[in-house]
């Protein structure tokens, strides 16, 4: 074992603990100080005397956004997005690794189908010609352009193929022998046996579809249809005049384009600051599945 | 007649159909679409029907006034990100690593690692206002020791350094703990033989622990090398603005604004495919030295 007793080897202890505990701080003081931020008054805010902690709390900042139209649509717009793009991501998922996860000798097009995914990975058509053909095939506006063109997760489908092939072969020849076939083996024997990915896939797609703001601003035309980052993407950072609400904002006594934003923010971040604990936890299976590389 | 054993594997091929057409429309037909570099390309017109220019639409791109800076700054900043983003997660790992506390330690892993899922319109939100010369924390903070306001995302001097630190910020703890997940599969055995040769703490770590995360650490950066050309368009897009074009705009952002904001379709397509090309090579060498070195396959 390591020796902890000279004076020196203290010394760096005392050194270690300090210097992490400062720096897991500083990532988080971005984080509590535009959380303060929200939570407090529109002049307390412009005179800069929010630092980690609310100064004249208030929540008038989150009412304003909870009663805004915008906000509330694009937040719909978002919560459809992902429970669609869950659905048809992990079922796609799942029917694409279950196949590529068999040897040759079982499915014998299965290094042709393997390679026609992978080559999606090492090169692309790009930015515009991606966009025609959503234009081409009638996507645009619709909720399915954010959800169809990346409809498969190349990515994931390796890591769930790896885990699928982890998998005793003895289970599955035992249930061919019963007489189940492939849909029932999938469905029965080999989903059971996988939660634990299929758990950990589905939180990062559910993060991916949440965060996800560059699809709504291209392939949406009318701003009504916005999934929630790309809203706020374009009052927040684009300081789009015509979405804002400083109109509205320049006669409330609590509440700033500050203040507002701030509470946007955040708001924008509950959903995800909900599953982080369950994407902490699984974060290291995902690993682990990552690294056994058929 | 089929053969059974066609029959049999009937399912497998029903399973891959939709995710292989949905695969064909939108990203088989866009491969094609590049084509539309050597065009005049019409929305209205198509791929196929649209005027043939052979390469004029390369010869604009070769033309445009700011052509080498958007790659100087492209290369440029992915490699700082590279370079720091190697080091950072490394030295905090080691650290982490020397942690006896398991609680604490893995509070401070929770906290460091939370910024990597928010996307960069939420972290861009929040570094618009943290970083603001007038009335962020962060100028205030500084001005405690009597530095002047920065303006961080509104100076071009200053811009490609605010985006390696806060790329850092939201992605050090995710690569710290694939580091640290490294370190906990050290046989603890060598530490063992270490100290009974003598070997105090610091020269466990020289010669047990560094060694024993080096083929990671080499696996992670050669496949970063392959991404060279991929400076962050996300992070770039959410914290840039016209004064900082000159240090801060990327091939990806020159992309988007020529495309989708001038509406020069061919033009766009072509500086797209000049990026492709040359990152589709360097990750094919990233790949092969990735499974020479470190005998990594992803396939």
């Amino acid at each position: 074992m390591k020796n902890y007793s000279t004076l020196g080897s203290r010394a760096f202890s005392i050194f270690n603990y300090v210097f992490l505990s400062l720096v897991a701080f500083g990532c988080l003081l971005p984080l509590i100080n535009v959380l303060a931020i929200s939570f407090s008054s529109k002049s307390a805010a412009a005179a800069g005397y929010v630092k980690l902690w609310p100064v004249d709390f208030t929540l008038d900042s989150y009412v304003f956004a909870l009663k805004k139209q915008e906000f509330l649509a694009a937040f719909l717009v978002s919560l459809k997005r992902v429970g669609l793009g869950y659905i048809v991501n992990m079922v796609l998922t799942i029917f694409i690794a279950y196949p590529l996860a068999k040897e040759k000798s079982e499915f014998s097009a299965r290094n042709i189908y393997a390679w026609f995914f992978i080559v999606t990975m090492l090169f692309s058509g790009g930015l515009i010609p991606t966009y025609m053909v959503v234009r081409y095939t009638g996507l645009m506006d619709s909720i399915w352009a954010l959800i169809i063109p990346n409809a498969v997760p190349v990515f994931n489908v390796i890591l769930l193929m790896n885990f699928f092939r982890g998998l005793p072969k003895e289970i599955e020849e035992a249930a061919f022998i019963d007489g189940c076939d492939y849909w029932r083996t999938l469905f029965k024997i080999v989903l059971p046996l996988s939660l634990p990915s299929i758990a950990t896939l589905s939180l990062f797609v559910l993060v991916g579809h949440w965060n996800g703001w560059f699809d709504g601003l291209i392939y949406m035309n009318s701003t009504s249809k916005w999934p929630l980052q790309s809203y706020l993407r374009s009052i927040i950072i684009n300081a789009d005049t015509m979405m804002s609400a400083s109109d509205e904002i320049a006669t409330m006594r609590n509440v700033s384009n500050r203040t507002f934003n701030a509470a946007q923010v955040f708001l924008a971040a509950v959903p995800v600051l909900a599953v982080y604990p369950f994407l902490q936890k699984y974060f290291m299976k995902g690993l682990v599945m990552g690294s056994v590389k058929g | 007649m089929i053969s059974a054993k066609k029959l049999r594997q009937l399912p497998l091929h029903i399973m891959v159909i939709p995710g292989v057409i949905i695969t064909l429309i939108y990203h088989y037909i866009p491969m094609l679409g590049i084509i539309m570099a050597f065009q005049k390309f019409v929305p209205a017109r198509g791929f196929f029907k649209s005027k043939w220019v052979g390469l004029d639409n390369f010869q604009y791109m070769l033309n445009l006034p700011n052509i080498r800076s958007v790659i100087f700054n492209t290369v440029f900043i992915s490699l700082m990100k590279i370079i720091v983003g190697l080091i950072v997660p490394v030295v905090f790992a080691l650290l982490l690593n020397e942690m006896r506390r398991e609680r604490y330690k893995r509070t401070l892993q929770t906290i460091i690692y939370f910024p990597y899922f928010l996307s960069w319109v939420i972290l861009g939100g929040i570094l618009i206002d943290v970083l603001s010369p007038s009335s962020g924390i962060v100028n205030q903070l500084l001005g405690l020791f009597g530095i002047d306001p920065i303006f961080f995302l509104g100076d071009a001097k200053w811009f490609p350094y605010t985006l390696v630190l806060t790329n850092t910020w939201k992605s050090f703890g995710y690569d710290t703990i694939v580091y640290l997940a490294a370190l906990t599969s050290i046989d603890m055995a060598l530490y063992e033989a270490a100290y009974v040769d003598g070997a105090g703490r610091w020269k466990q770590t020289l010669h047990v622990t560094i060694p024993g995360i080096l083929p990671i650490v080499t696996l992670m950066t050669v496949l970063a090398l392959g991404n060279i050309l991929n400076a962050g368009f996300d992070q770039v897009f959410n914290l840039y603005s016209p004064q900082v074009y000159s240090t801060g705009d990327i091939l990806d952002t020159l992309v988007y604004r020529i495309g989708l904001v001038d509406a020069q379709y061919s033009v766009a397509t072509a500086v797209g495919l000049f990026k492709s090309v040359i990152s589709f090579v360097l990750i094919l060498i990233s790949n092969k030295l990735a499974n020479k070195y470190a005998g990594y396959r992803i396939f």
